[in-house]
């Protein structure tokens, strides 16, 4: 810890030289791996345990890598396994899954951004104290809410459909959201706003033409921060749909929590990975921006 | 904004037409919603909800039912235990990655991954890693340990930390993330001043870095803490609530009763206790960050 400051501190020797297996590296370095590999061992047992056979989950260990590889747990946890009611695997609810999380992206973005645009640049009256009830409506447990929403989607004809669910997404999206944005747009010069409106531009033209343009970064990480939080929604899926239109979460969570039948760990184990392999997708390919969607998160109000 | 001033209405139409749907969210569902649970809270409402009043009898009742007490105290320990430990580790992995290590991108990435997982599927994996005929137990048996016993979701006492475990997992490298965006903005002058004065590096810790990382630590109080009291999904994937009633928590009570029991009363009531907890928490945390001098809209 030290050692941080030592290369700052302008001195006649300059920077002491340091053995690479010093104590105290061993020890950070040791202390590190150790933590490394228990976060990343359920990942690892999950694969593992999705490329066995059952005879041999039953005499191994879990820990263990296969023996023998076989696909076939993928395969049947993907078109075969049983769900409680019906016997056509993770592949409906995977496709319920796309089938929501799309427009519930697309909606819960654009409402957001031309929103917080607003807020940011068009303020109107009375526009902050709205705006005050959304964040701190981002702290209400959903619980409160469910049920108000139950009502008024059956009363617009929309409870149990898939529509119905990304209403309810873009509603709960639509607090961060419109905080990324608006902090996003009060952040770019304001010159460009005033030289865009001295040349006549209105309020959609210089969202379309100057905004948009600038501000694709964070139509991204709110692209991210969307399609993790709604892949891996559970609750709202499990409320507001019918079981024939079930998301992945739900239909995984049946297959493996179903009481009848023999469990068979390895179809379980697969099919939980490949729920869980959208997200991971994501957020081993955008990296730094996952991590500043979540930073975003994390100063709301 | 300079804008044409026919009418105050229509000023800024366009602004105000973008806003309507966060007008109608903010309205509609967050007051107006909340508004609803609350006052159908104190009436008799059964499969369908119905304005007959009973006053505080749906809370009674809720307050003598076993599983909520259960669920209650189950949120305590998980939610205390969680806060604890949480922040322990988050803040000591942040404080290891900050030492200029190598390799501290990889190191990152493997201790936030669990944060991309949902709870369902964190549920899952530690169910299966925890069971004791193939996980943990029975390896370290086979090690030559006969009498070796964790089964925290096969015994009622201890079910509860197996849920912690998986919670743990998948949350802690998210505090770690914050800690160390709080730990990075530390001007390094303060560590410099520290060490002229011959200070150990955990002094300067606790003494130094820690109060001046006071507004880190209490956004990512209220996030854990907002998060702990919406646990639900886990439960369900994990334990299903049991053995027995032993991993109840307040919003799967919620849930089963408004959607299993047809006793929405008991889940009005239910959810507007949660909806106090958090209240407990944000509205302090708002008047430190807001009140006072008025900052931010």
């Amino acid at each position: 810890m030290v050692d941080i400051t030592s290369s700052q501190l302008s001195g006649p020797q300059g920077p002491k030289p340091r053995k690479a297996l010093s104590r105290r590296n061993i020890l950070l370095y040791g202390t590190l791996f150790v933590v490394t590999v228990y976060y990343a061992l359920p990942l690892y047992v999950m694969i593992v345990t999705s490329l066995k056979g059952m005879p041999e989950i039953r005499l191994g260990n879990i820990f263990s890598p296969p023996v023998e590889v076989t696909f076939e747990p993928w395969v049947k946890a993907w078109a075969q396994a049983c769900t409680g009611l019906t016997c056509d695997g993770l592949s409906t609810g995977f496709w319920n899954s796309v089938r929501i999380t799309i427009p519930s992206v697309i909606l819960s973005i654009v409402i957001a951004s031309v929103n917080g645009y607003a807020l940011a640049n068009w303020k109107f009256k009375g526009a902050d104290a709205f705006f005050t009830i959304l964040i701190f409506g981002a702290f209400i447990p959903y619980q409160v809410m469910l049920y108000p929403i139950v009502i008024m989607l059956r009363e617009i004809g929309l409870y149990g459909s898939l529509t119905g669910l990304v209403i309810v997404h873009t509603i709960f999206g639509m607090p961060i959201l419109t905080l990324l944005f608006r902090n996003y747009f009060t952040s770019l010069p304001e010159e460009l706003f005033k030289a865009a409106r001295v040349d006549g531009a209105g309020f959609w033209g210089i969202y379309f033409r100057i905004m948009v343009p600038m501000s694709l970064p964070i139509f991204t990480v709110a692209m991210i921060l969307q399609v993790t939080g709604i892949w891996n929604d559970f609750l709202f899926g499990v409320v507001y749909t019918r079981p024939e239109s079930y998301p992945m979460t739900v239909s995984l969570n049946n297959i493996v929590n179903s009481t009848q039948g023999v469990k068979e760990y390895n179809v379980n184990m697969a099919a939980t990975i490949i729920t869980g392999l959208v997200p991971l997708t994501i957020y081993f390919v955008s990296g730094k921006l996952f991590v500043r969607g979540i930073a975003a998160g994390a100063v709301k109000g | 904004m300079a804008d044409a001033r026919p009418s105050q209405l229509f000023r800024n139409k366009s602004a105000k037409i973008a806003a309507i749907p966060m007008i109608v969210t903010a309205l509609f569902v967050f007051v107006g919603g909340t508004a609803w649970t609350i006052v159908y809270s104190f009436t008799k409402s059964g499969l369908l909800p119905r304005l007959k009043w009973v006053g505080l009898d749906q809370y009674e009742r809720l307050w003598s039912t076993k599983r909520w007490i259960v669920s209650i105290e189950n949120l305590m320990i998980y939610g205390l235990s969680m806060l604890v430990l949480v922040f322990v580790i988050g803040f000591i992995l942040a404080a290891l990655i900050d030492q200029k290590i190598r390799f501290e991108n990889t190191i990152r990435t493997v201790i936030l991954y669990p944060y991309a997982l949902s709870f369902v599927v964190t549920g899952l994996v530690w169910q299966w890693i925890l069971n004791p005929e193939f996980g943990i137990e029975s390896i370290v048996r086979s090690w030559g340990w006969e009498s070796f016993a964790f089964d925290p979701l096969y015994n009622a006492d201890i079910a509860i930390f197996g849920v912690l475990i998986a919670g743990l997992w998948q949350g802690s490298g998210l505090v770690m993330v914050l800690m160390l965006a709080g730990l990075r903005g530390i001007d390094q002058e303060v560590w410099k001043a520290a060490r002229v004065d011959g200070i150990p590096a955990w002094k300067t810790y606790i003494f130094i870095v820690i109060p001046m990382m006071r507004p880190v630590f209490i956004t990512t109080l209220v996030l854990v803490v907002t998060g702990i009291v919406k646990i639900y999904d886990l439960i369900v994937a994990q334990t299903g609530g049991g053995p027995g009633i032993s991993t109840e928590v307040p919003a799967k009570y919620v849930y089963d009763m408004m959607f299993q029991a047809n006793n929405l009363g008991q889940g009005f009531a239910a959810s507007t206790m949660m909806l106090l907890t958090v209240a407990l928490v944000v509205i302090p945390w708002a008047f430190l960050e807001f009140g006072g001098s008025k900052k931010r809209g």
